[in-house]
This record gives structure tokens, sequence and C-alpha cells, in this order.
């Protein structure tokens, strides 16, 4: 197999300072962060970076040779583009060395006000396709595409040797594949937006409980999303990884999508081999824990790729949710 | 190999006054509140609210309220006084989490965490500990100085020797 002649970079998660320096230290590349509000589409309480430990942050990634991702991935509502307009300037005045971005309102604005700052399409953006990505380039000079996690191997290698911009993909994590950046789901049940306020399925707004049958039931709002039993591994609250019940049907099923991880472990040489620059671990929202065990892994299984070595097997299904995992459509358009 | 149960580990730790734990902790979350500020600032309103912490295999349950100005961590036999949120789970795994070791979002997964209640104060509980430059456990043994920092060697020195024979 061909290799490219660098090394794929490798982007982190970090919700706070801690694990932005346990990311930096496991041997991410890259990390990416967001502020403490609606900017950013992990705006969950306790989590993320005032502009002072952004600040810190920045300076301790730098000195490290690492560089820090600003995550701009949500959408103003609108007449509301003031808290963007100053997560953005407080950014540039920080020192971030990109901006992921999601709303062409906010791309446009960087780009007219801040020339210089490098600029990344967020998955949020929902941009597959040739046409769409050529846009963002010339029109606001987008040096980066995350592409959402609809893509085999095969197509983002055809779409590689067609856009003017590098490729970033998820490797690991969440696979949050429902509509990206036009999910409305948890916004018709919590009347908070996944979009635009930030949050998918607000903690404000979620209750575990024990039913009759020791089953563990999440409920958003006034649905129950799901009930667990105990030999099964739980998900997270969200209404596309929820259960339904249908005429056509003798049980509650997934309908969307279920409790399950995206992880291209065994996919990473010819992830590496389509030439595709960055690779993303997503998890803002988790524990420095999980940080210093997926980062590490990753990073010795990308050296050892581009080092012609086997990558040593690693398992990380305990970290996965609903203990399950998928290469979803990476290695095939019908993944289910 | 000594391997203790649930209903061992009950058993040995039963005869501990519950006073002394008690001033124990009391020191410990004074100095944990002293020396990390901003464990308060994310957790914001939350920091007024109170958490039933539930290991269950351990015969007793801890009560904290984070707030500023007076930290409180109680030790109780029974989950006696009301609560807004509760975490159980067994005591290693407890004591993993506030030690950045083990993630939150995992064993939930794997259903050997267990909350009920106010979730987002679960949620904005679990990002401030995740925050601290130490752990809890590292900033509890500095408490007690020197005699703490032996305690915590002998105590992770147990537990390496426990996970050894374990495997």
């Amino acid at each position: 197999m061909h290799l490219p002649n660098n090394s794929p970079e490798l982007v982190c998660p970090a919700g706070t300072p801690a694990a932005l320096r346990t990311a930096v230290d496991a041997g991410a590349d890259t990390v990416y962060c967001g502020f403490q509000n609606a900017t950013n589409a992990r705006n969950f309480p306790g989590l993320n970076f005032t502009p002072e430990e952004m600040e810190e942050s920045v300076d301790y990634a730098h000195k490290r040779g690492k560089k820090v991702l600003l995550a701009l991935n949500t959408f103003p509502p609108a007449g509301q583009t003031l808290l963007w307009k100053q997560a953005v300037a407080d950014g540039v005045r920080l020192g971030v060395d990109a901006m992921i971005v999601a709303d062409i309102g906010v791309a446009h604005h960087i780009a007219t006000t801040y020339p210089d700052q490098r600029l990344h399409l967020s998955v949020q953006a929902g941009a597959p396709s040739v046409e769409a990505i050529r846009y963002y380039c010339e029109e606001f000079g987008v040096k980066r595409v995350v592409l959402p996690r609809i893509l085999s191997i095969p197509e983002i290698k055809q779409l590689k040797s067609e856009i003017p911009c590098e490729i970033e993909t998820f490797i690991f994590g969440n696979q949050g594949l429902m509509a990206e950046g036009r999910c409305s789901l948890t916004n018709f049940v919590s009347g908070v937006s996944t979009n635009f306020d930030g949050v998918c399925s607000p903690p404000s707004d979620v209750t575990f409980y024990e039913d009759k049958n020791n089953m563990l039931c999440s409920q958003l709002g006034e649905f129950t999303i799901d009930c667990f039993s105990c030999a099964q591994g739980a998900g997270y609250p969200t209404i596309c990884k929820g259960k339904y019940i249908a005429p056509h049907r003798d049980d509650p099923y997934y309908a969307f999508e279920e409790p399950i991880s995206l992880n291209l472990f065994d996919l990473l040489p010819q992830m590496i081999g389509a030439g595709i620059e960055a690779f993303k671990i997503e998890g803002r929202q988790r524990s420095r824990a999980y940080i210093r065990q997926v980062v590490s892994t990753w990073r010795l299984a990308v050296d050892s790729v581009m080092q012609g070595k086997t990558i040593p097997k690693a398992d990380l299904v305990a970290l996965t949710e609903g203990q399950k995992e998928t290469t979803g459509a990476f290695r095939s358009k019908k993944w289910r | 190999m000594i391997r203790t149960t649930p209903t061992l580990r009950k058993l040995l730790i039963r005869p501990v006054p519950i006073f002394a734990l008690q001033l124990i902790l009391s020191k410990c979350i004074h100095t944990v509140a002293r020396n990390n500020p901003r464990i308060f600032a994310r957790l914001g309103a939350h920091a007024q609210k109170c958490f039933l912490i539930m290991p269950t295999d351990m015969p007793f349950v801890l009560f904290l309220r984070a707030d500023p100005q007076k930290p409180r961590l109680l030790v109780r036999r029974s989950a006696s006084e009301p609560w807004d949120a509760k975490i159980s789970g067994s005591f290693m795994n407890l004591l993993k989490l506030v030690e950045a070791r083990m993630d939150g979002d995992a064993l939930f997964f794997s259903r050997e965490l267990v909350i009920e209640g106010d979730t987002e104060a679960v949620v904005a509980l679990r990002n401030a500990l995740d925050d601290m430059d130490s752990t809890v456990i590292d900033e509890a043994a500095k408490a007690f100085g020197r005699p703490g920092a032996i305690g915590l060697k002998f105590a992770r020195k147990l537990e390496e020797l426990h996970h050894a024979f374990a495997k």
C-alpha cells in the first residue's frame, strides 16, 4: 500500500483544561475544544473553557509543538450573532490555530474580519460533496473539511482527488450521523437545540430510573428513550438512538440508530492509504481517563502504520456506547 | 490469594467508627476545596445541591454538598437524608472515578455506575472533578501531610498487589 510522506494529524477532544493537557501528553497532534456557551456543540454543565483557561491551554499546547482548534460548530439563531462574534474575537486574540465553523455567516465573518485566521469546516456543516466543499473553500478560504460519517473509504479517496483542501474524518467515538447539522430531534422534545444551543439531550431534561423488571430506563422530557437489561450495555439518552414501537414489529426496536460507537481501528491502514490528512477522535464530554486511553492507543496505531509495523492489538470496546462498536458507512454503505 | 468479597469488606470496615471517618473526610474536603477553587466555578448553581454517594459494597454512604462557602462531606450508615442526585457503584469504581483512572460514561455503559435524580448536577460534578490537576485522593492525602502521603503510597501498593494477584 502506498503511504503518504507525512503522518496524518491526530485530532483529539478536550472538554476541560486538564483534559487538554492529558490529550497533549498522550500524543495528540492537535486538540479541539470550545468556550463555555452555545457557540460549541458540547455545551454541557461544568464543561468547556473560559477565555482565561483557553489562553493557558493554547500556551501549554504551543510550548509542546501542538495545535489548538476552537470549535465554533453551532449556528447562531436569527439576530443573535454577538456571542459567536465575541468567541471568534477571543479565539483570534488567544492565538488558536484554527476555527472549526458550521455556519456560513460565522465563516463569512471570520473570512472578512480576520482573513489570516485558518478555517476548518465542521462536520455540522454537513458538506459531503465536491461542489459543496469547493464552495466553502472558494468563498471563505476553508483549509480543511471534517467529513460527515456517511462516506465509504473509496468515496473519500475519490473526493480527495477533486477538492482543494485537507480532509479530516472521524475514527473513534460517537456514531452520530443522523443529518449532522440539521438534527432537530432534541429540540422537538426538550425545546433545546443541538445546533443552536449546542446541546443534544440536555442533562436537565434527562432522568434515569429502574422499572419494575429491574431494567435501567432513560427518559428525555416525558419520553422513555430506552430500557436496558442487566446484561445489556447502556447508551446515551438521545432520540436518534432510542427504541420505538411500530405496528409492523412485535417488539420495540432501534428505528434509526442503536447505542453504538464508531471504531475504525481495523480500517486505519486503508484510511491512511487514502491520503486523509487528519483523524478525529470524538468525546469532548468524556473524562481524562477516556482521553488518556483512547489517544495513546491511536497514537501508537498511527505511528505503527507509518513505520510499516503491525498495529498492536487494542481493545477499546469498554469505552464505547452500549459496549458495541461499528465501522459504520466507512466499510459499507449498508452498515446495519 | 485473599480477595475480599463485598460482604467481607463490609464486615472489615464496620468496626471503623463513623466519627473517625467523618473527621478524616471533613479535613479532606476542606483541603480539596481550598486548593481547587475552579471546581466551584464549574459546578455553578449545582454547588448548592446535595449528592448522595453510595458505595454499594460498603456499610456507609456519603452526602456531599460542594458549597464553596461551606463544603460538606458527611458519612452516614444509611441514606437517611434528602438528596438531589444519587451516584451508586462499587467502592473501587467510585474511587477510580474520582481519581480520573476510569471513565464515568464507560462505567455507566457497563451498568457499573447508576445515577438517579438530578442528572445535570451529576454531569456538572463529574466535569468539575475531572478538571482537577491532581486527584481528590492526592489532595486528601496532602491534608494529612507526611502521614497522608505514606498512607496513600501504602494503599496504592496494596491495590497494585491486589491487581497482580487478581490476574
